[in-house]
């Protein structure tokens, strides 16, 4: 197996619906692969399915045993019936020493937050300590999903720079879901486009000109895609496509 | 010393609130109290199978708390409102307990002392039973605590970092009918839940991490176990509701502290 995650024909339904049909799925070691998509389209099913959260209901999914990996999963708030700072947090389920919770926490841009507790944090704030948590313990594979919701302009931007760093350091790899199409753009050796099942995938220059991403985006961004492409081609294509179909 | 009743009941108080913290910490983090509910209801079915079948009364109730933990779970997990589900086996569970003992009618089932406790007629055997009971989910619990902590707060922070939190769950539901053996003959079917709530509940507004609610329910339950035996033994009231009121006082006293220092409300 040459991937760190790979899944071969993965189907996966919510209760009698099918979410995901067929998805063949593959990251090298290194590489940076980010999943676009209309809301409900199956990005974060398809990501939790890789790390083990959910289970097929046909199909296939392999991790590399012993895989590293960070997860920040989308939108999750936690509750204030649990007292928990920030620093026992990032202990679990494994034990850190305080340098590396220290160090994580500084490059997450959340150095301050250590004593905090979790239920008191703002959004940005939380979501800076999922990333934090997701860094320790040199991880082969970051997967984020939509990890920026809630952060500032800067904290973006760092926080894009830094996978990049991270990657170039480590060589580890990073799959990702954004709606930010022109960081998808520039930062992404590969894009993958879902709509229930992989619609195209490519290089990001590739997949925004075919002609299943044109469909689903077409119309609906012209604000960060036509900026980005704008650059490339000057054309200014507002013919609204079909719907890229699931089913 | 434990041939003096009284002790016994001392020990068999404490033990029990010892066992049910660490689980109550988990009910009130995981909002399970009615999951508490009815597992605890069906301990009255488990006490009249266990008699009529002349098996041991604490393998009775934990076989039936253990089968109705699963099947609410099953159910729950098959799409129907957990709430619901519960509300529906809570009083089922109690209603088909209730209505089970009346079959074994005479002087066999004293109703009374599985529905609220019996602490002043506790045994050597029932000590063992609770003290037993008792580490066992200590142990139980204290094995897990970890992934516990991250599959109650994320399942899928906890998949992703290779724990599974199906099987947490599955930890949980062992312990809690453990604790249900364990507490039947102190507060009764009727007050179990609550002597894993409230203490857990009381000790929230002061605390900053896991362990430190934990070791202030543990807290918490002794000292109420105290105060209610006390209680009891003072002023002639039944001992289990008498525990668990003194509970419900530390509550308050706890929330009115909490709110003075600012601390957490919940
Ligand atoms: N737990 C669930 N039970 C039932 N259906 C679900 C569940 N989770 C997701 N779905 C359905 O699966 C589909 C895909 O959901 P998913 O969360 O993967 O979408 P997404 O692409 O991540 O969307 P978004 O951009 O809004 O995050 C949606 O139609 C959603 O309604
Ligand atoms: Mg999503």
């Amino acid at each position: 197996m040459s991937g760190l995650i790979e899944a071969r024909g993965l189907t996966l339904r919510h209760g009698t619906r099918e979410v995901l049909r067929d998805v063949d799925f593959s990251i090298a070691p290194g590489e940076i692969v980010t999943v676009v998509g209309p809301n409900g389209s199956g990005k974060s099913t398809l990501l939790r399915a890789l790390i083990g959260a959910l289970r097929p209901s046909r199909g296939k999914v392999t991790r590399q045993p012993a895989l590293r990996l960070g997860y920040v999963p989308q939108g999750l708030r936690l509750d204030g019936s649990m007292p928990m700072t920030v620093a026992r947090f990032l202990n679990l389920p494994s034990r850190v020493s305080a340098a590396d919770c220290a160090k994580v926490l500084d490059d997450a841009g959340a150095g301050d937050l250590a004593g905090r507790q979790m239920s008191d944090l703002s959004g940005g704030q939380f979501q800076r300590v999922l990333l934090a948590r997701a860094l320790l313990n040199d991880p082969q594979i970051l997967i984020l999903d939509e990890p920026t919701t809630g952060l500032d302009q800067p904290g973006q931007a760092s926080f894009y720079r830094q996978i990049e760093a991270l990657r170039n350091r480590m060589g580890c790899a990073v799959l990702m879901v954004s709606h930010e199409l022109h960081v998808v753009m520039s930062a992404s050796d590969r894009v993958i486009c879902l709509n229930g099942h992989v619609c195209c995938e490519g290089h990001p220059e590739v997949v925004a000109q075919a002609e299943e991403y044109r469909a689903l985006f077409g119309t609906g961004t012209q604000g960060a895609l036509a900026l980005y492409r704008h650059e490339h081609t000057h054309s200014h294509d507002h013919a609204p496509g079909e719907t890229c179909n699931a089913g | 010393m434990l041939d003096d009743f009284l002790v016994r009941a001392v020990l068999a108080a404490v033990g029990a609130a010892l066992a049910a913290a660490p689980l109550g910490v988990f009910v009130v983090w995981r909002r399970m109290a009615y999951f508490g509910d009815a597992t605890s209801h069906a301990a009255i079915l488990g006490v009249a199978l266990a008699l009529a079948l002349s098996v041991p009364v604490f393998a009775g109730t934990l076989v039936v708390a253990l089968l109705v933990a699963f099947g609410v779970a099953r159910l729950t997990g098959r799409g129907y409102a957990a709430d619901m589900v519960l509300g529906v086996a809570a009083h089922a569970a109690l209603a088909t307990g209730l209505v089970a003992a009346s079959f074994l009618s005479g002087p066999r089932l004293n109703l009374e002392a599985y529905l609220f406790g019996d602490i002043l007629a506790v045994s050597k055997m029932d000590l063992a039973v609770i003290w037993g009971g008792g580490a066992a989910v200590a142990a139980l619990i204290g094995w897990r605590w970890q992934a516990l902590l991250l599959s109650t707060l994320s399942p899928d922070l906890a998949a992703a970092s290779g724990v599974n939190p199906e099987r947490e769950r599955v930890t949980l539901m062992l312990a809690l009918a453990l604790v249900v053996a364990v507490a039947l003959k102190v507060v009764g079917a009727l007050l179990i839940a609550a002597l894993l709530i409230i203490p857990a509940a009381a000790a929230r507004p002061l605390s900053r991490t896991p362990e430190g609610m934990l070791a202030g329910a543990a807290t918490v339950g002794v000292i109420a176990a105290l105060g209610g035996l006390w209680a009891a033994w003072s002023l002639d009231t039944p001992a289990g509701p008498s525990i668990v009121c003194a509970a419900a006082i530390t509550f308050g006293i706890s929330a009115l502290g909490g709110r003075l220092l600012g601390g957490h409300g919940g």
